[in-house]
């Protein structure tokens, strides 16, 4: 009998599931894996938060993950969990600085800001030339986590990875 | 099996979402420019990803082995409960966006308030998501109206036509009915005459900012919630459920 995989190879395989929309970002550094225990039938539960909840990537991403699960263990269990209600406070650093690297603003702020029901705007410095003189283009952009702004110092487009 | 009133206090929930994610969804390839375009449809997917977790949730409760997809492609018209606000034609763009405003705004408080209770700890989970999405559907809908309405003398025009088609559809949304007591009692549901409070303070401000100003409340329309709706609903319906009934059962 084969033995059981132990958790960090769990985690390992985990971290080679990208979230199609972003892909330099793994699955773990997005926060989406919320635990990894052991299950009734002596493999492995791993629990999931879904970023948005129309997001069209997240079926893709379940798949990826039973895949390159199964490949590990027959006795693989994936568990779809609301909460806590996902994020942008889960992603970390490392993968901020990814983010700004390619040309999307990271998330800034708090979600819990009620100040947009009077019309307040925050600030989106351009991950490009650092400039905070940017405008928002369209709140929806190429994808629905993601705002379309345009930078008035150094006139490029870019994505901000909206505060969620 | 959870009450009934439960039930339908979540399925109605996901019939307000189901219903105006297809009728933004009409704007796919007709958005007046094209960052409207994908705006309107991202909209569409948001509420269409709440309904899709707020059915499962009312199919979880009701334990009769019904899914999302009983809920949105097997139950006619008067099944559904959605308020009668939603499933309004599309109209223009001025009159989407200035639905979008009002409606989202409730929409944003609601689940607000839902995601603060802890008597079904499932809504409260599905709420939190959702009110950081509705967020920005308020944001976006807020500066559309704004900006149209302290616009041209055409766009604040439709504008203020919009606003007069749509503000005796604003009742129903803080009349509540038996489900709605029911769920209050429970220590549910928001109480709705201090939702409408928080809600007046947000719209009153912004179209007075548009120049618009909030219109004299009068006669109300009434009825989604007794599934009794207008005449648009089941052409909504027809469209969405066709292909599901066609084939039931059918997969990608």
């Amino acid at each position: 009998m084969v033995s059981p995989p132990d958790e960090r190879d769990v985690w390992k395989q985990l971290a080679t599931v990208v979230d199609p929309e972003l892909p330099f970002l793994n699955v773990v550094e997005m926060g989406m894996v919320r635990e990894v225990v052991p299950s009734e039938a002596g493999g492995w539960l791993v629990r999931i938060t879904p970023t948005y909840s129309g997001c069209p990537a997240t079926d893709v991403i379940m798949q990826d993950i039973r895949r390159v699960l199964s490949a590990l263990t027959a006795d693989v269990e994936v568990e779809v969990v609301h909460h806590p209600a996902w994020t942008t406070d889960w992603i970390g650093e490392e993968a901020r600085e990814k983010m700004s690297a390619h040309g999307i603003a990271p998330p800034i702020g708090s979600h819990a800001d009620k100040s947009f029901l009077l019309g307040k705007k925050q600030t989106v410095p351009c991950p490009l030339c650092g400039s905070t003189s940017t405008r928002l283009v369209s709140a929806f952009g190429s994808t629905a986590c993601k705002a379309h702004y345009t930078c008035n110092d150094c006139l490029e487009p870019f994505d901000h990875f909206k505060c969620f | 099996m959870a009450a009934q009133e439960h039930i339908r206090y979540i399925a109605r929930l996901g019939d307000d979402a189901v219903v105006l994610g297809q009728r933004l969804s009409e704007w796919c390839g007709h958005g007046p420019i094209l960052e409207e375009d994908i705006a309107l449809t991202n909209l569409s997917l948001d509420y269409i990803g709440q309904a899709r977790a707020l059915y499962t949730h009312a199919g979880a409760l009701e334990a009769q082995g019904h899914g999302e997809d009983h809920f949105a492609y097997f139950r006619d018209e008067e099944a559904f409960e959605n308020h009668l606000m939603v499933e309004l034609p599309k109209g223009d763009f001025g009159f989407t966006v200035m639905r979008q405003f009002l409606f989202a705004t409730f929409a944003y408080l609601r689940m607000e308030a839902l995601a603060g209770q802890t008597t079904d700890p499932e809504l409260a989970a599905i709420a939190a998501k959702s009110v950081k999405e509705l967020r920005y559907h308020v944001e976006h809908a807020r500066d559309w109206v704004v900006r149209l309405g302290d616009g041209t003398a055409e766009s604040r025009e439709r504008l203020h036509r919009s606003l007069e088609q749509l503000w005796p559809y604003t009742g129903e949304l803080f009349t509540p009915d038996a489900v709605d007591t029911w769920a209050e009692t429970a220590g549910m549901a928001p109480d709705l005459a201090r939702l409408k409070a928080r809600w007046d303070d947000v719209i009153t401000a912004a179209l007075t900012e548009a120049t618009l100003g909030r219109p004299e409340d009068g006669w109300m329309q009434a009825g989604g919630k007794a599934g009794r709706h207008t005449e648009h609903l089941g052409y909504l319906l027809a469209e969405m459920q066709s292909l599901a009934r066609k084939h039931p059962g059918v997969t990608w």
